[in-house]
C-alpha cells in the first residue's frame, strides 16, 4: 500500500519545473533577472574585472586635472630607468622570476623614457570612454529608429529600415574608417559619436522585431482604449518589454565598439597622437616588437579583457532576460526536488 | 518569381546608387588633396594649389563632380569602365583593381571555407555536448576570439607563427614541453569532443594522445619538418580513414556498397600513388589540369558508386565523391610536401619558408609546385587570421541553430522511429540546422571582407582592401569609391543571395513578389 512512486515514473520535465518555480517564488521579475545574472559565473566575473580596471585606470593617472596615484605621466619622457626600458616587473619565484617586485616602471618604457604603465592606463581610459558614448548613442539612435518603424508600420517602417540596409551596405570598419578620417582630428568624444551613428542598426532591427510583435499584443489595445497617446504607449508600455534585447545588445555593441575604435586608431583613422588609444599604441610599438615587446603586450592585454569581460557581461544578462533560459538542475537539486514531489504522493496513498 | 527578381534589382540598384552619393560626399568631406601643398614651403605655393584644383575639379560642387564619376561607372554597362584615375600616380583605377580583386578573393576564399566548415563542425559537436567541459571550453572560445583585436593577433603570429617557426626550422627538434603538451591537448580535446563513460573516456584519451606521440615522434626523429612527405603508407592510412569516416557520416557502415563504394575508392587513389609520381615529368602542370583531374575525379566516382549500386545507387556515389576528393588531395599535398625541400632550399627562400608579408616571393618561379608552395607560405597566416574574425560566430551560430533544432518534434519522432543516431543528427537535425546559416554566411562573406581591410594592411597583401586604406590615408578619391562601390553590390549581392538560399532551402518561406 504505502510502497512509494517509483522515482522513474515521475518526468524529468515536470521536476525541473518543479525546481524553477521553487527557485523563484516570490519574486518580482526584475529579482528574477538579477537573481539569474548574479548566478552567472562569467558575467560576475566580467563585472569584477571591469570594476577592478576602471578603478585602475581611473585612480592611477587621475583623470583630466584630478591628479591619480602614479608617479608618472603618460606623455612626458622621463629617465629610462632599465636598459632599453624593460619593464621592472619581477615575477615571483614560483613562476621563474627573482622575486614579486612591482618596481618604477612595471610595465617597461618606451624608447623616450615614456611609462607605459600610464600609458597603458591612458589608453584604457580612452577606449571606456569611447566605449561608454558608441554605447549611448547607438542605443538611443537604435531604440528610437527601432521602436519608429516597429510602432508606426507602413512608409515609416520602410524608409527607416531601407535606410539601415544602406548603412549595413558596407562592413562598419570601412564606413568607420572614412568616418574616423573626418573626425579623428576632432578629438576622442567626436569620434566616438560619430562611430556611434554607424552601429546602431543591428540593434533597430532588433528592436524593430520585437515592436512589430509588442504592438499586437492585449496590453497595448488596453492602454490605447485607457486613451494613453503613442509615445506613452511606447514609453511606458512597449520599450520595458524590450528592455532584456535592447540592454543585451547595446551591450555586445559596446564590446564590438572597444575593438571597432582599436582597430581604426591602428589604421590610423581613429584616435591621433597626442592622445593615447590602445589601438594607436599597438600600431605605433608594431614595428618595435621584436625588440620592445612589452610596449605590445600590455594594450593588447587589456583590449582583450575590457571586451571579453563586456562580452560575458552581455552573455550573463542574455540569459538572464531569457525565459527558455533554464540553469540545468544538478543531480542532487534532482533527487532532493524528486523527494520533496513524491512526499504528497505517498501521503494520498 | 520574375516579379520578385525584377523588384529586388530595382530596389537593390537604387541603394547602391544612394550609397555611393552618400559615401561620395562622405570621402569628399574626410580627405583633403591639397594636404601636401599646404604644408608645402615651396615658392609657387598657390600656382601648385590652383593646378591641383583645376586638376581634380575641386572648384565644381561635389553633386557635380559626383555625377562625373557616375558617368565614368555608367561606361561599364558598355564595356568599358571608367572609375577614374589615381591622380599622384596618373594611373586608371580599373588597372589597379585588376590585381587587387584577384588578391582579395584569393585571401577570402580559403579563410570563408575554412572558416564555415571548422565552425560548423565545432558548433555541432558543441551542441551535441551541450553543457560538458567541451561545450563549455568551446563558448569560452568563441567568446575570446570575438574580443581579439585582430591586428594584435596578426602581429603574434607573425613574431611567433613566422619568425619563430623559420628559427625553429634551422634546428627542428621538438622540446619536451611540446610533446607534453600536445599530448594533452589533443588526448583531452578529442576525449570531451566524443564523450561516453569513463572507461570510454580513458581509452579515447589514450589512443588520441598516443596518436599524437607516435606522430610527433616520428616528425622528430625522421626531420619531417625538412623534407615531409606522406609516404604511401600515410596516403594509404589517410585513406582507409577518410573513407571510413566519410562513410560513417554519410550513410553510416552498415551501408554495405557505400562503404565498399568508398574503399574502392580509397584504393584507387593509393594504386595511383606512384604513377601520380612520375606523371609530372611528362605532363605540364596548371590549374586548369589540376581542375580538369578533379572533374575526372568526381566522374570515376560516381562511376563506381553507380557501380556497387545498393538500394539507392546515388548514395554510394555521394559517398564516393567525396572520399574520392579527400584521397586526391591527399595525392596533391603528397606531391607539395615532396617538393617542400627543394621549396625552402632555394636562393630566395633561404630555409625561412613561411612568409610574413605580400602575396608571393617577389622574382620567385619554380615552376608550377614550387610557386604553389610560394602561394600557401604566403597564405598561411593571413587566412588564419581571417579565420579567426569568422570561426568564433559560426561555432555560436552553429550551435545555436542546432540546438533549436534538437528540441523540434520531428527529432522526437525520428528517434521514437528507431532510427539510428547518426541517421537523426545528421539526417534529420543537421541538415535543418544548416538553414539559418545558409543565410548568414553570404553576409558574413562581407564582413570577412571588411576583416580584409586590417588583414592586407598588417600582410601587405596589395588587394582591394589595402588599395582602400592607402588610398584613403593619401586622399586619392577615385580608388577609395571604386572599392566602395564593389562591395556595396558584393552587399548587395550577398543580401540577395541569403534571401534566396532561404527561400530555396525553407518551404516555409515564400518569396512573395
Amino acid at each position: 500500500m504505502t510502497t512509494p512512486t517509483p522515482p522513474s515514473s515521475l518526468p524529468e520535465d515536470s521536476l525541473e519545473n518543479a525546481i524553477e518555480l521553487k527557485d523563484v517564488e516570490g519574486l518580482s521579475q526584475g529579482q528574477i533577472v538579477l537573481r539569474k545574472f548574479v548566478r552567472h559565473r562569467g558575467a560576475i566575473a566580467g563585472v569584477t574585472a571591469l570594476i577592478l580596471i576602471v578603478l585602475l585606470a581611473f585612480t592611477s593617472i587621475g583623470y583630466g586635472p584630478i591628479p591619480g596615484w602614479w608617479k608618472w605621466d603618460p606623455n612626458s619622457p622621463n629617465d629610462v630607468i632599465n636598459p632599453g626600458g624593460r619593464p621592472t616587473l619581477g615575477l615571483p619565484g614560483w613562476l621563474g622570476g627573482d622575486g614579486l617586485a612591482f618596481g618604477d616602471a612595471p610595465f617597461g618604457q618606451d624608447e623616450i623614457g615614456r611609462d607605459i604603465f600610464a600609458r597603458t592606463m591612458l589608453g584604457v581610459q580612452t577606449s571606456l570612454q569611447v566605449m561608454i558614448v558608441i554605447g549611448l548613442v547607438a542605443g538611443l539612435v537604435g531604440i528610437v529608429v527601432g521602436a519608429a518603424a516597429g510602432f508606426y508600420r507602413g512608409w515609416v517602417d520602410q524608409a527607416l529600415m531601407r535606410f539601415t540596409d544602406l548603412v549595413i551596405t558596407f562592413p562598419i570598419i570601412v564606413v568607420g574608417a572614412v568616418l574616423g578620417k573626418l573626425a579623428g582630428a576632432g578629438g576622442v568624444y567626436i569620434l566616438a559619436l560619430v562611430l556611434g551613428l554607424i552601429t546602431w542598426t543591428g540593434l533597430a532591427r532588433l528592436v524593430r522585431g520585437d515592436f512589430l510583435s509588442l504592438r499586437e499584443r492585449e496590453f497595448v489595445d488596453a492602454a490605447r482604449v485607457a486613451g494613453a497617446s503613442n509615445f506613452r504607449i511606447i514609453r511606458k508600455h512597449m520599450i520595458p518589454n524590450a528592455i532584456g534585447v535592447i540592454i543585451v545588445n547595446t551591450t555586445l555593441l559596446m564590446a564590438a565598439a572597444v575593438l571597432l575604435e582599436a582597430a581604426l586608431s591602428f589604421l590610423g583613422f581613429g584616435v591621433r597622437a597626442p592622445d593615447v588609444s590602445l589601438g594607436l599604441m599597438i600600431s605605433q610599438y608594431q614595428s618595435a616588437f621584436s625588440t620592445r615587446p612589452w610596449l605590445f603586450w600590455w594594450p593588447g592585454f587589456f583590449i582583450i579583457v575590457i571586451a571579453l569581460s563586456i562580452n560575458f557581461i552581455g552573455d550573463g544578462i542574455r540569459d538572464a532576460f531569457d525565459p527558455r533560459q533554464k540553469k540545468v538542475p544538478s543531480q542532487r537539486e534532482m533527487e532532493r526536488a524528486l523527494r520533496t514531489s513524491a512526499r504528497p504522493a505517498d501521503r494520498d496513498a | 518569381m520574375i516579379m520578385f527578381f525584377v523588384r529586388r534589382l530595382l530596389t537593390s540598384s537604387l541603394v547602391v546608387l544612394v550609397s555611393t552619393l552618400i559615401m561620395y560626399v562622405l570621402v569628399d568631406l574626410a580627405i583633403d588633396p591639397l594636404e601636401d601643398l599646404r604644408l608645402s614651403t615651396a615658392p609657387n605655393k598657390e600656382q601648385l594649389i590652383e593646378s591641383r584644383i583645376a586638376l581634380l575639379n575641386l572648384d565644381d560642387p561635389v553633386m557635380v563632380r559626383y555625377l562625373d564619376w557616375l558617368a565614368g561607372v555608367g561606361q561599364c554597362f558598355t564595356g568599358s569602365c571608367n572609375l577614374g584615375t589615381n591622380w599622384q600616380t596618373g594611373q586608371p583605377v580599373t588597372s589597379l583593381l585588376q590585381g587587387a580583386v584577384v588578391t582579395t578573393l584569393q585571401l577570402i576564399t580559403a579563410a570563408t571555407f575554412l572558416a564555415i566548415v571548422l565552425g560548423v563542425g565545432v558548433g555541432v559537436i558543441s551542441a551535441l555536448r551541450q553543457y560538458t567541459g567541451f561545450d563549455y571550453s568551446i563558448t569560452f572560445v568563441s567568446f575570446l576570439l570575438y574580443s581579439l583585436p585582430v591586428f594584435w593577433v596578426a602581429v603574434l603570429l607573425k613574431q611567433f607563427g613566422a619568425i619563430g617557426f623559420n628559427n625553429f626550422l634551422a634546428d627542428p627538434s621538438i622540446p619536451l614541453w611540446m610533446y607534453v603538451g600536445s599530448v594533452l591537448l589533443i588526448g583531452s580535446a578529442v576525449m570531451a569532443a566524443t564523450g561516453g563513460p569513463a572507461a570510454q573516456r580513458v581509452k579515447t584519451f589514450a589512443i588520441a594522445g598516443g596518436a599524437t606521440l607516435a606522430a610527433l615522434l616520428y616528425i622528430d626523429l625522421t626531420g619531417w619538418l625538412v623534407d615531409p612527405s606522406l609516404t604511401i603508407v600515410g596516403v594509404g592510412l589517410l585513406s582507409v580513414a577518410t573513407a571510413l569516416a566519410v562513410t560513417t557520416l554519410s550513410t553510416g557502415l552498415r551501408d554495405r556498397p557505400a562503404l565498399y563504394s568508398s574503399l574502392t575508392v580509397a584504393g584507387l587513389g593509393i594504386a595511383l600513388y606512384y604513377p601520380m609520381l612520375y606523371v609530372w615529368f611528362y605532363v605540364d602542370e596548371s590549374w586548369l589540369l589540376m581542375f580538369g583531374l578533379a572533374l575526372l575525379t568526381v566522374v570515376v566516382a560516381i562511376g563506381i558508386g553507380f557501380a556497387w549500386g545498393g538500394p539507392d545507387r546515388w548514395r554510394s556515389a555521394r559517398t564516393a565523391v567525396i572520399t574520392a576528393l579527400l584521397v586526391a588531395s591527399y595525392l596533391f599535398v603528397e606531391q607539395l610536401m615532396l617538393n617542400w625541400e627543394r621549396y625552402t632550399n632555394d636562393g630566395l627562400i633561404r630555409g625561412r619558408p613561411i612568409a610574413t608579408f605580400g602575396r608571393t616571393t617577389p622574382n620567385f618561379d619554380g615552376g608550377f609546385w614550387l610557386n604553389t608552395l610560394d602561394l600557401l607560405s604566403h597564405l598561411v597566416l593571413p587566412t588564419l587570421t581571417l579565420i579567426l574574425i569568422s570561426f568564433a560566430a559560426y561555432t555560436r551560430y552553429t550551435r545555436a541553430s542546432t540546438l533549436e533544432v534538437l528540441n523540434q518534434d520531428y527529432i522526437r519522432t525520428a528517434r521514437a522511429k528507431g532510427l539510428t543516431e547518426r541517421t537523426v543528427i545528421m539526417r534529420h537535425a543537421f541538415r535543418n540546422a544548416l538553414i539559418p546559416l545558409a543565410s548568414i554566411v553570404p553576409v558574413d562573406i562581407i564582413t570577412l571582407i571588411g576583416g580584409a581591410v586590417l588583414t592586407e594592411t598588417i600582410f601587405s597583401w596589395f588587394g582591394m582592401g589595402k588599395l582602400f586604406v592607402d588610398s584613403l590615408g593619401n586622399n586619392i578619391i577615385d580608388p577609395v569609391m571604386a572599392y566602395l562601390l564593389i562591395v556595396a553590390v558584393l552587399a548587395v549581392i550577398a543580401n540577395f543571395v541569403a534571401d534566396l538560399m532561404y527561400a530555396v532551402l525553407d518551404p516555409r518561406i515564400r518569396v512573395n513578389a
